[in-house]
């Protein structure tokens, strides 16, 4: 279980690196998107994988009945969910704002900021 | 407890810390708590601008009073750790708190409250509308919190509670350099941040804990500390955190994109953003992975020497005052990561000053160039001169930034940098040493060239020799609200050339706690039983 | 997407949705469900509003700006934490306070606040965000 999704996540990452080589914002973004899911499996499967029992502790007792999925890691991905979703939606509206003002996706063409034409700055004192 | 609930006998102590906290304690998480409260009033009255900086700079307050009393506590007694609702460490998220976190939380207060104050005066009604205030407020939760807190995914969390601030401060006023700038920034830090979750994930994986003291013990105890997964996982945090510090081969994404937002508010990035990602590798490396450390030493060197002679020859080919100081804020941040590549208690300790005088040095500089902005309307150096005749007390303040920032004496670039050499020299690596000494030539090159030209000379580009220009006297005078500021962070500057040893005991302090974790895991297991 | 059934059915599956959202909100501290889940819900009926009747109304309709919902959320989360100050215990320290009330054992507690809290934030901030975006999808 744990080998197959271990290959799964490599595939994700390959997949992510390959849209965030790419020039495009919007491919970029998806990249980001599926990084964030790789990370989350990545952080699932480290938790050890237990199937169908999920770590709820009945009403009348203190600890588990039995041994339960661990709740941790599932803890940490929904932070790590949250977070992620949060950026992503910005960056979102950050990538459509740019290509409204800027009037391109391609990032190589974004020299606002820094011109690709800038002068030599003053020479001796 | 809910009374639904059978009423069995358990024993709680085993997973509960009963122990009375004390109110003093509560110091531990105070500016964490002050600056979130702070942001979310000043977020609610976001329309009132008029009433934004005054509660902004009340909050501001409130949290460099209680991190300068986290501070004396923490001389007081010694690493204190307080567990969020009551859970043990391992098990629940510990606010550990060393003379490191305390004496760098408190610096960041002092320079955001300086930034509060002189965004007063910079930040119009539109910035106030679009929430510099609660950003800057956020913005300080996200960093106090990731100073003081003793968990590596919460550690993760405050990482991003600074980042997601910071893109609304970046964003700031939508000019379309800035989105140029945050569409870098945003992705890039992002990446950064994945990196370091990839790693946290993995240390999960590894040791099932995520409590920093939790896992140096586990690591010390380990028989290859540096080998296997662990290489894996020092190399991703190397990486995720050089990212966020901005080092060498990472480090595009910094003049990119600091020199777009208002001035005030790149004046905050250049302080306080880099710097918590080189506390988070001096806290990772020092502290849990001491043995991986060692084993990238040398690679963390060639970083450390290409980030510094990449950022004074950068900030030299610069003719924008902004840019230029960007390219300044990453040289200091190779002076740093020279410090955590020797690892002598001295280096660490050179490291932590130097942290402190770049986090006031580089916010000054920026602010600085924010009056020049208001006393000549440019930028650009070709366009600037003549200021020293507007006024010949600003040229001196910042002289005396450009000499602190430089490393010359008398001011609080000095001693660090003679403690970094010296460990370098006593360590062997001469190399760094000449590269600490290189960067800082560099510097004064590119700060003295800066100052002869927008202070000393007569007026802009095409004067006259032995003529000065006047500036347009629409622009002054400048409001005291921007300067002030300056000013305090300039007497900071002074004050920590002149009488360095309390700074230099408290980085000793600071490193010992790193270099022997002793301290740190008996107050998170012991103090909380 | 404006047509006459999607906006006849719209007020309805919001406040329904609406409703869920705060079912889901209140199940949360005992079984599945909780503050950002039912955040989620609500941003997206008020995101199904908006696309029906136009982002105005939405406006009109939630009174506050979404950040400052946002805001309000993060204050009484982190209010929440602070009582256990006042008995001596950690930071977060959950406290109870149970009372009758006709009959029906209530029991309020501060992780129910932290909770509406992060209710709060999440739907301030994914509503404004979305809001945002419909309202250039118009222009």
């Amino acid at each position: 279980m744990e080998t197959g999704l271990a290959i799964v996540i490599g595939i994700f990452f390959a997949v992510s690196v390959y849209l965030l080589l790419s020039k495009q914002l919007v491919r970029m973004l998806i990249g980001v998107a599926i990084l964030g899911n790789a990370v989350n499996m990545l952080i699932f499967t480290n938790g050890r994988l237990t199937r169908e029992v999920p770590p709820v502790i009945p009403a009348d007792l203190y600890v588990p009945a039995e041994v339960t999925a661990n709740p941790l890691p599932q803890a940490l991905v929904l932070t790590a969910i949250v977070i992620s979703f949060s950026f992503f939606a910005f960056l979102l509206v950050l990538a459509f704002r740019a290509y409204q003002e800027l009037g391109t996706d391609d990032v190589n063409e974004m020299r606002v900021a820094e011109p690709s034409n800038d002068p030599l700055p003053p020479q001796g004192y | 407890m809910a009374g639904s609930y059978p009423s069995v006998d358990v024993d709680f102590s085993q997973a509960w810390n009963l122990t009375p906290v004390s109110a003093a304690d509560w110091l531990i998480v105070a500016p964490v708590v002050i600056s979130m409260i702070g942001g979310a009033v000043c977020l609610m009255a976001r329309k009132n601008t008029d009433a934004q900086p005054k509660l902004g700079l009340i909050f501001l307050v409130l949290l460099v009073l209680a991190s300068g009393g986290l501070l004396l506590r923490v001389l007081d007694k010694g690493v204190i750790t307080m567990v969020m609702g009551s859970w043990l460490p391992p098990f629940g998220i510990a606010f550990t708190v060393d003379a490191l976190g305390a004496t760098l939380c408190l610096i960041a207060s002092v320079v955001a409250l300086c930034a509060g104050i002189h965004g007063a005066a910079t930040v119009d009604n539109t910035g106030r509308r679009y929430g510099f205030y609660p950003f800057l407020l956020l913005l300080m939760t996200g960093v106090c919190g990731a100073f003081l807190t003793g968990d590596i995914f919460n550690l993760y969390v405050w990482f991003e509670v600074l980042l997601i601030s910071s893109y609304g401060l970046l964003v700031l006023g939508n000019e379309r350099p800035q989105l140029d700038g945050a569409v870098k920034y945003g992705i890039l830090n992002l990446i950064g941040t994945n990196l370091f979750l990839i790693g946290t994930g993995l240390i999960y994986g590894v040791f099932g804990t995520l409590n920093m003291a939790d896992i140096a013990i586990k690591i010390s105890e380990m028989d290859a500390p540096a080998s296997g997964t662990l290489a894996t996982i020092a190399a991703l945090y190397l990486l995720a955190f050089a990212m966020k510090a901005a080092a060498f081969p990472v480090n595009f994404w910094l003049p990119a994109s600091y020199h777009t937002p208002n001035i005030v508010i790149s004046a905050v990035f250049a302080g306080l953003l880099t710097k918590v990602g080189v506390y988070a590798l001096l806290r990772i490396f020092v502290l849990i992975m001491p043995a991986s450390r060692e084993y990238m030493a040398d690679l963390i060197s060639v970083v450390a020497i290409g980030t510094m002679i990449v950022g004074a020859l950068g900030a030299l080919a610069q003719s924008e005052v902004r840019r230029l100081l960007g390219y300044l804020v990453i040289c200091g941040i190779g002076s740093m990561l020279a410090g955590l590549a020797i690892g002598s208690t001295v280096a660490i300790s050179g490291a932590i000053f130097y942290a402190v005088h770049s986090i006031i040095v580089m916010t000054a500089l920026y602010m600085a160039a924010g009056v020049i902005y208001q006393m000549a309307g440019s930028y650009d150096l070709r366009k600037l001169g003549g200021l020293y005749g507007a006024s010949p007390a600003f040229a001196a303040i910042f002289l005396i930034l450009a000499f602190a920032v430089s490393g010359l004496p008398p001011f609080s670039g000095f001693w660090p940098k003679v403690m970094l050499v010296e460990a370098a020299i006593n360590d062997s690596r001469v190399w760094l040493a000449v590269a600490i000494l290189l960067s800082g030539f560099l510097t004064t090159i590119a700060m003295g060239r800066t100052w002869i030209y927008a202070f000393w000379r007569g007026g802009p580009e095409g004067t006259e020799d032995g003529k000065s220009v006047a500036l347009s006297p629409k622009t002054l005078p400048i409001p005291a609200a921007s300067w002030v500021p300056v000013c305090m962070l300039t007497a900071l500057v002074i004050y920590f050339g002149l009488q360095p040893e309390g700074i230099m005991h408290l980085s000793a302090y600071g490193s010992i706690g790193l270099i022997d974790p002793q301290g740190y895991v008996n107050s998170v297991f012991g103090g909380a039983q | 997407m404006r047509t006459v059934i999607f906006r006849t059915v719209a007020p309805y599956l919001t406040a329904l949705m609406v409703l869920f959202s705060i079912f889901v909100l209140l199940r949360g501290h005992n079984e599945p469900g909780g503050g950002f889940i039912g955040g989620l819900i609500a941003a997206s009926a008020l995101a199904i509003f908006g696309i029906a009747c136009g982002v105005a109304s939405v406006r009109r309709a939630i009174v506050f700006h979404p950040m400052s919902i946002a805001g309000f959320g993060l204050l009484l989360g982190a209010v929440s934490a602070l009582p256990s100050l006042f008995k001596k215990q950690p930071f977060m320290t959950s406290q109870w306070l149970e009372f009758k009330f006709f009959d029906v054992n209530v029991a309020l507690s501060t992780p129910l606040f932290f909770d509406i809290g992060v209710y709060l934030v999440v739907v301030g901030a994914i509503s404004s965000i979305a809001l945002a975006l419909e309202e250039r999808e118009s222009d």
